[in-house]
């Protein structure tokens, strides 16, 4: 026997869009979509009138007026003068340059020790187990704090490395002395490094109040010159290896190409650092780095260089042991195994989260604030944004600035990942 | 004529003994050779961290022997240092953190009302019972015991009044036997403590948080006669309309009429007041509660087929990834009143909260995602042929592996997010980093003291990340149900 279903019928009834799984999820989208913008509705209605009731309105104007303040560090030309929107990027700079070091000296740092880590030396892994966990399970801002405290409160002010006749005669030492041969004073008012100075610079100009430097385009342009040549130079070494199996050598051409253009570029340019002496009562010459920078730099480069450590061996320990036994099965030396089998396969795990690190640097250097760093955060979201009342300009323009950073760390971060996919199926 | 076999000239009967192996190549001075002197680089960063730990213990050692604990000012822990150990010798000073003790914890909280956040606090390990171990018997009466022992000396401790002690005692034994009697009840306790921590932190009138109460009460009411008839989501729809419309338009009415006859409530404690680690871990704790189920919709929302709802959760997503918490925070403070109706205002603590679970969520969602990402494809396909649907899927399928596979990364979301609670203290609030310790370095008492505050802060600090992590090691190795 059997049982004939009437076959449904053609047409649409209203039911189908509950109960029928095709249509259901346009009737959710849409309903979505209809919250979405009741939502939106709501919170822009609420702004107009919270914005009518305080005598605001939306304009962004006051980016152009003046400033008012000072800023310790500044990478552009900036007085008190110049308008909100210089301090602005004035602010972006600092951001940048912290993040910038910072981002070099943790990877450095851990990357050294992610490899120590995985140390057979028994100590010296567990001294590195025990740095990457202290340093890691403790809130950042505490080690920005710390590090501003100890630098500010511990060392010597600038009279104690004055050296006087009679301590000479004494034969006295001064309370404080000078790091790395008389070339970085370390006070309680700031860091003087040597500074570079070029007896022939090139001269410049300015974009827009940018101002743009010959000499380091210059050798800016000898750099990238020589790493191109190099390039080449190797490229043709290995189409000689593939055509003969013989390698020319290419060592000492490599070092010839890439230092002595720069060394002579340098020379002619009459480069020369200048170094940090004690006159009157502080440090002159050279660089001066507030303290609130330096602490910045060293809290994000020990705090992060933990995180990096740890996706470097977390990168190292992903390969199976597998491929480095097939290599040295191969007749490859331990050096060519890590060049050509191991590291290749491990960059690819280890490249990715060390670029959201970066992107971490890059957003805790906002935590610059509790030390008064004068930051983006520090000049348009405080000092601006508490003059002139505008919150919602501000902090919308500083989401915005911050969001595109991001998104650009991130765009870079997929380019990578496309290029060293796995090619599969 | 063969040969007769001679008698063979020797022939060992015994074994010889054992012989040891080289002096060399054995006790201390083989795991020394293998594991700190195998290679010349070897040695060398032998001897370099030798060093290391020489400076280190050079520099810590006497300062950490000469701790002094009982001091009323630096000066005079200064004194005692040098009384100890002569001119020149330098000392931990720990009594600042015995004096300023109770503001490290509470910051400026009321001291009569201090049983409050403990009894909270304990409540909450009591609510954590049944989701660690759901409806075993004997570990929940264990885990509640104790805490009910250690709740009962810490409030006594604290000198709370007699009549609190007594209640409170009173409500942890009964809870012990919930634990004794009927295990899996506990759940409901579970499910009420965000209310029931909210009036003892906060205090004031007893009929807000049942208000609420109520309106849940009546949207899953609602719920539930909508889904025979309707489906999961449109009667989840018609249950927060409900609710919604109760807490409107009836709430306010009816709490106060019942205020007005039955006048229950706790003294109320401002936010300003709240501070030290009572801010942090109500900040935390709040924020992983309720950071995990959104961040879990959220990547659903991400992995959807229907374009708009994955557009929005992507847009929320990377957005609140891509700018820094303080901007956030920031936004909180300034913002956020600009986006409601005029003149609401609401506390500083519960707007930071709320925009602290939404930042998090963000992060706890794309962990998820990889979570599910990294499901295999047939688990779905799976799930659809044996005719499941989509939360049905989700429930039972795909959730448990893709939850159990992304418990690192969960954890270390909840670590970077405890962390990061100490960030309030920017937008005013008085955390235990910031906060409470620039009070104490203000003090004219302890000027000049800068190590032991950061240290004690720290040391709590790392206590609570590092168990973190190191349970959710635990809790890795417990599930792992492969057999890689």
């Amino acid at each position: 026997m059997t049982i004939a279903f009437d076959a449904p019928k053609p047409g649409f009834r209203p039911s189908q869009l509950i109960y029928d799984t095709r249509y259901r999820s346009y009737t959710i989208q849409v309903i979505v979509l209809l919250l979405v913008f009741a939502v939106l509705i709501w919170l822009l209605n609420n702004t107009i009138q919270n914005l009518a009731e305080r005598d605001k309105d939306i304009n962004f104007g006051f980016l152009f007026n003046r400033a008012g303040y000072d800023i310790g560090q500044q990478l552009i030309p900036y007085t008190n003068d110049s308008t909100h929107l210089r301090a602005l990027f004035v602010g972006l700079l600092n951001t940048l340059v912290v993040a910038f070091f910072a981002c070099i000296f943790a990877t450095l740092l851990g990357v050294t020790v992610g490899i120590l880590r995985l140390s057979k030396n028994w100590l010296v892994s567990r001294l590195m187990t025990v740095y990457v966990e202290v340093f890691r399970n403790v809130p950042l801002l505490l080690w920005i704090i710390l590090a501003f405290v100890v630098l500010g409160e511990t060392r010597p002010g600038p009279k104690e490395f004055k050296v006087t006749d009679e301590m000479v005669a004494a034969g006295q030492q001064p309370v404080g002395s000078m790091w790395f041969w008389d070339s970085v004073a370390v006070t309680n008012r700031g860091t003087n490094i040597p500074a570079p100075l070029l007896d022939r610079p090139l001269g410049g100009f300015e974009i827009l109040g940018v101002p743009i430097n010959f000499s380091v385009l210059a050798t800016l342009a000898v750099i990238f010159g020589s790493i191109w040549v190099n390039r080449v130079l190797v490229a043709r070494a290995r189409a000689v290896q593939e055509a003969t199996g013989d390698r020319p050598t290419t060592w000492w051409k490599s070092l010839l190409i890439l230092f002595v253009p720069v060394i002579a570029l340098l020379v002619a340019l009459g480069f020369h650092l200048e170094y940090p002496a004690l006159k009157g009562f502080n440090f002159q010459g050279g660089i001066n780095l507030a303290h609130s920078f330096t602490a910045l730099l060293i809290a994000l480069t020990v705090y992060s260089g933990t995180y990096i450590a740890e996706s470097v061996r977390a990168g190292i320990l992903a390969i199976s042991r597998g491929q480095s036994e097939a290599a040295f099965a191969l007749g490859l030396r331990p050096g060519r195994t890590m060049n050509l089998v191991i590291l290749p396969q491990a960059l690819r795990v280890i490249v990715p989260p060390m670029i959201s690190q970066y992107l971490n640097i890059t957003k805790n250097t906002t935590l610059g604030m509790a030390i008064s760093y004068l930051d983006l955060k520090g000049t348009l979201g405080g000092i601006t944004l508490n003059q002139t009342g505008r919150e919602l300009e501000c902090m919308l323009l500083m989401m915005m600035i911050y969001l595109t950073l991001s998104l650009m760390i991130s765009a870079v971060m997929n380019v990578y990942n496309r290029s060293v996919k796995l090619k599969e199926r | 004529m063969p040969a007769t076999p001679t008698e063979p000239a020797f022939v060992r009967r015994e074994m010889l003994a054992q012989k040891l192996p080289p002096v060399s190549e054995r006790g201390a001075i083989k795991w020394l050779r293998e594991n700190l002197f195998s290679g010349p680089m070897n040695s060398t960063l032998t001897v370099l961290g030798l060093i290391a730990v020489y400076y280190l213990l050079r520099g810590f050692y006497p300062w950490l022997s000469n701790s002094v604990w009982n001091a009323e000012s630096y000066r005079e822990c200064r004194d005692i240092v040098i009384a100890q150990s002569g001119e020149g010798a330098t000392g931990a000073c720990w009594a600042m953190v015995r004096v300023r003790w109770n503001q490290f914890l509470f910051g400026l909280y009321p001291v009569q009302e201090y049983w409050r956040p403990v009894t909270a606090f304990g409540l909450m390990l009591v609510a954590l019972a049944p989701v660690l171990y759901y409806g075993l018997r004997r570990p929940n009466v264990r885990m509640v015991g104790a805490v009910t022992v250690a709740l009962v000396l810490a409030l006594w401790g604290l000198g709370t009044d007699t009549s609190h002690l007594l209640v409170c005692t009173a409500i942890m034994l009964a809870l012990t036997a919930v634990a004794w009697l009927a295990p899996k009840r506990l759940v409901w306790l579970t499910l009420l403590f965000p209310l029931i921590a909210y009036f003892l932190l906060w205090g004031g009138s007893v009929w807000g948080p049942v208000g609420v109460l109520i309106g849940i009460g009546l949207g899953a009411g609602a719920w539930w006669f909508a889904q025979r008839s309707f489906g999961v989501v449109v009667a989840a729809a018609i249950g927060l309309a409900v609710a919604v419309l109760w807490w409107l338009v009836l709430h306010t009415a009816i709490t106060s009429a019942l205020y007005a006859v039955m006048p229950l409530e706790l003294p109320y404690v401002r936010s300003d007041d709240f501070g030290g680690f009572l801010l942090a871990f109500v900040i935390g704790i709040a924020a992983i509660t309720a950071s995990l189920p959104i961040g879990i919709l959220l990547a659903l929302g991400r992995q959807s087929d229907m374009f708009l709802v994955k557009t929005l959760s992507v847009g929320f997503i990377e957005f609140f990834r891509g700018v820094p918490l303080i901007t956030v925070l920031f936004s909180a403070n300034f913002l956020l009143l600009y986006f409601l109706p005029p003149r609401t205002n609401f506390d500083l603590i519960v707007r930071v909260i709320i925009v602290v679970i939404i930042f998090a969520s963000a992060y706890i969602a794309e962990v998820i995602r990889g979570g599910l990402a990294a499901l295999p494809r047939g688990q779905y396909e799976a799930a659809d042929a044996l005719g499941l649907d989509y939360w049905q899927a989700q429930r039972l399928i795909i959730m448990p592996q893709a939850l159990k596979i992304s418990i690192p990364g969960i954890v270390s979301s909840f670590i970077g997010l405890f962390k990061d609670t100490t960030l309030v203290a920017l937008v005013g609030l008085m955390d235990p980093l910031q906060g409470v310790t620039k009070i104490v370095r203000a003090d004219t008492a302890w000027k000049g003291i800068y190590w032991e505050p950061y240290i004690f802060v720290g040391g709590i600090f790392f206590i609570v990340c590092f168990g973190m992590s190191r349970y959710s090691m635990y809790l890795e190795g417990k599930l792992k149900t492969d057999h890689r």
